[in-house]
């Protein structure tokens, strides 16, 4: 398999939108995917169908049940109910073949913090019975990427959190799986090695390598090829980021105004409005006829002595599109 | 099987026992210090019985019978008493455990009768020392009843062997110093290997739960009998080196004669260590915290050892339903062998039955803890 050129922060596009062709290969396919703990039903009859090559992102509050899909696609949580099938394999009737060709790297730092960033490869290379040459050319080329070349001789438990989640991704990589699952894996992360971390990632993708991923982080969400909205253990709304963009109910305004509670306040239940919502200094307000609706809040905000500075119609984000696409559920 | 996986998880986990250098000081000083406190700490042996003494006639021959008592090392005289009741003052404040009371008329009663009674007093609180003081007791007046008789035979104009025609020669093999020690120490190294190993491999698997490693070592193709046969082998060379500095210590420390075969001694030790990381392992697959794991380990394994290994209380004095369950307690086997390699010498055939009883107790868990670990989170 081709490895590619792996360069860190190479590709910076926000906007990746890549329609999955429908003459790629499945690589990941789950259907009717349940699993409850206790009386909690954590995932509900999920199906996915991922293809190669794509950035996969399954985004949802805490508790939406991220992990819990991560850890049976990955093969170490038995389902209740449903099957996955991992490049061909079925993972719940032979999690072990399966194995062989994907790769997971667990939410919480999974390596060993009293083994040096050389030890953690070594062991996990010879896990998945990578030969020497390979090994060696691999981690250094993931290494260098990864800006860790220097630190090889570092226990990773003195590794900054960024540092260590490159080393589970060099970990999760050194085998040269076909599939990788990464459960917010940048969680605590600084920017600059969050950007690398990417770079790492887009390369991988144009190898052909399928990336599952799933994200707290909505800007995050947004460098997806396509994206699962997760509420409650179920996929809500699964499309590229655009197509989601494009499937908001409502035209979004961004007002600023230097007391954004008290604007809410003022416009909540207002008809025509859809949806507000505070992103930090500005407020999002989501309406269905921006023509007809900016005089009335401007009046309404006179009216409750509210001052704004600005009213504009702004391209909605993948947080605006999430939580009005769960608002126009509860409304219906 | 994949050894190339079974080696590298034996070298990380190697890597991680050395680089915790307190955990490998006490896995390797811990069985040292055990050695010396129960080595030292355990005897049956009863030496130097404090002994009072009233004396009413205080004559050359009476005097004699006392010095008998000391000189015998059982004994030694803490106080002499002119009055019946002090030795019931003594006993009642505990400064002695004996008393010996020679009547007024002993010599005079002896050169007529041949015989003569002395009375012996023993605080009977504790049981087993008085059982011990009273036979130590009872020998020194035989030895002392026996040179009188011949010495009043003598003077009597009869022939000493008609006095005493019938002469015991105790004979005693394997122990021939009757040092309980020589009986014990064996024991205490079965006992110490059963605790420290349990508690060594009790930790091996519960600590990657509590870490947050096993989530990730589960997701790659490295099977559960790797895992098992990776994380035991570093602690089976730990459980060796233990057992050599614990049989080290009976032999050069503690002069327990060794008069079996090194290699017998080494291949049933083996055997013993299997057993005892095992069952380690299994605790810890089951328990998922490393406090809980090591503390169940030393629950199981503390009380049976110490009670029902017949290390210090012979399985053969038990009642017989406690009999048929030391049959459990793998450390029997182990004693049994140890104490007939050290003391008898015995061979690999000798000890059959214990070396049967220790295999299958082996096989049983290695075949347990093979199949107690799943590669699962559930």
């Amino acid at each position: 398999m081709a490895t590619g050129e792996v360069m860190a922060g190479k590709s910076d596009n926000t906007n990746v939108d890549v329609k999955s062709t429908d003459a790629a290969p499945v690589t990941v396919r789950a259907h009717g995917l349940s699993k409850s703990f206790g009386a909690l039903k954590a995932v509900n009859n999920i199906e996915l169908t991922i293809t190669a090559g794509e950035i996969f992102g399954l985004v949802g509050p805490d508790g939406a049940g991220k992990t819990t899909i991560m850890r049976m696609l990955a093969g170490v949580l038995s389902p209740d109910a449903g099957n996955i099938e991992v490049d061909g394999v079925d993972v719940i009737a032979d999690p072990e073949q399966a194995k062989l060709h994907l790769s997971y790297m667990p939410q919480r730092f999974g390596l060993y913090e009293d083994l040096t960033v050389a030890e953690n490869i070594f062991f996990y290379g010879e896990l998945f019975s990578v030969s020497r040459a390979d090994r060696l050319a691999r981690s250094q080329e993931l290494l260098k990427a990864a800006g860790l070349a220097d630190f090889q001789k570092r226990l990773a438990g003195q590794l900054s959190g960024g540092m260590k989640q490159k080393l589970g991704l060099i970990c999760a990589l050194i085998h040269t799986p076909r599939v990788l699952l990464l459960d917010e894996p940048t969680t605590g992360v600084d920017p600059v090695s969050r950007r690398e971390f990417w770079g790492i990632l887009y390369n991988l993708r144009e190898s052909g390598v399928t990336i599952i991923l799933s994200t707290a982080y909505m800007d995050e969400a947004e460098r997806c090829s396509r994206l699962a909205l997760l509420h409650a253990g179920e996929i809500r709304y699964c499309d590229t980021p655009a197509r989601l963009k494009a499937t908001m109910p409502g035209v979004l305004l961004a007002i600023i105004s230097a007391n954004p509670r008290a604007l809410r306040e003022a416009l909540t239940g207002q008809t025509g409005i859809l949806g507000v919502l505070l992103m930090g200094d500005r407020v999002h307000v989501r309406v269905d006829d921006p023509a007809q609706r900016i005089p009335e809040i401007r009046a309404s905000l006179a009216n409750h002595h509210v001052d704004i500075t600005l009213i504009e119609q702004v391209v909605p984000g993948i947080e605006d599109v999430f939580v009005a696409l769960l608002d126009t559920e509860k409304v219906t | 099987m994949n050894f190339r996986r079974l080696f590298a998880l034996a070298y990380k986990e190697t890597l991680q026992i050395w680089r915790d250098p307190r955990s490998l000081a006490i896995a390797l000083l811990m069985p040292l210090m055990q050695m010396g406190i129960l080595g030292y700490g355990v005897s049956l042996d009863i030496k130097h019985v404090p002994l009072c003494v009233y004396d009413q006639e205080n004559s050359q021959q009476s005097r004699s019978l006392v010095q008998d008592f000391v000189s015998s090392g059982w004994f030694s005289i803490s106080r002499r008493f002119e009055r019946e009741a002090d030795i019931r003052d003594a006993m009642d404040r505990g400064s002695c455990n004996a008393a010996i009371v020679v009547p007024v008329n002993f010599s005079r009663t002896l050169a007529m009768n041949g015989t003569a009674p002395v009375q012996a007093i023993f605080d009977a609180t504790d049981v087993n020392t008085t059982n011990i003081a009273l036979g130590y007791a009872q020998g020194v007046m035989a030895q002392a009843s026996a040179e009188l008789a011949t010495r009043w035979a003598a003077a009597h104009g009869i022939q000493p062997s008609l006095v005493s025609q019938i002469d015991l020669e105790p004979s005693t093999w394997f122990n021939e110093t009757l040092d309980s020690r020589y009986f014990i120490i064996p024991g205490v190294v079965a006992v110490i290997l059963a605790l420290v190993g349990a508690q060594l491999t009790s930790l091996t698997i519960s600590r990657e739960w509590e870490r947050g490693t096993m989530e990730q070592l589960i997701s790659t193709p490295v099977t559960a009998l790797e895992v098992m046969l990776g994380k035991l082998t570093p602690y089976f060379m730990i459980g060796l080196i233990d057992a050599g500095f614990c049989l080290a210590a009976a032999i050069f420390w503690f002069h327990v004669p060794f008069r079996g075969n090194v290699i017998t001694l080494f291949t049933t030790s083996m055997l013993f260590l299997i057993v005892v990381l095992g069952i380690g392992y299994l605790i810890s697959v089951r328990i998922r915290s490393q406090l809980g794991a090591s503390q169940v380990a030393l629950l199981v394994t503390m009380l049976p050892t110490s009670l029902l290994s017949g290390y210090t209380f012979p399985i053969d004095q038990m009642p017989a339903a406690i009999q048929a369950l030391t049959l459990v307690v793998y450390a029997r086997y182990y004693v049994t062998i140890l104490r007939g390699i050290f003391l008898k010498g015995s061979s690999l055939t000798d000890l059959w039955m214990p070396i049967a009883g220790l295999s299958v107790y082996a096989l049983l868990i290695i075949w347990l803890a093979a199949r107690a670990f799943h590669k699962r989170i559930n």
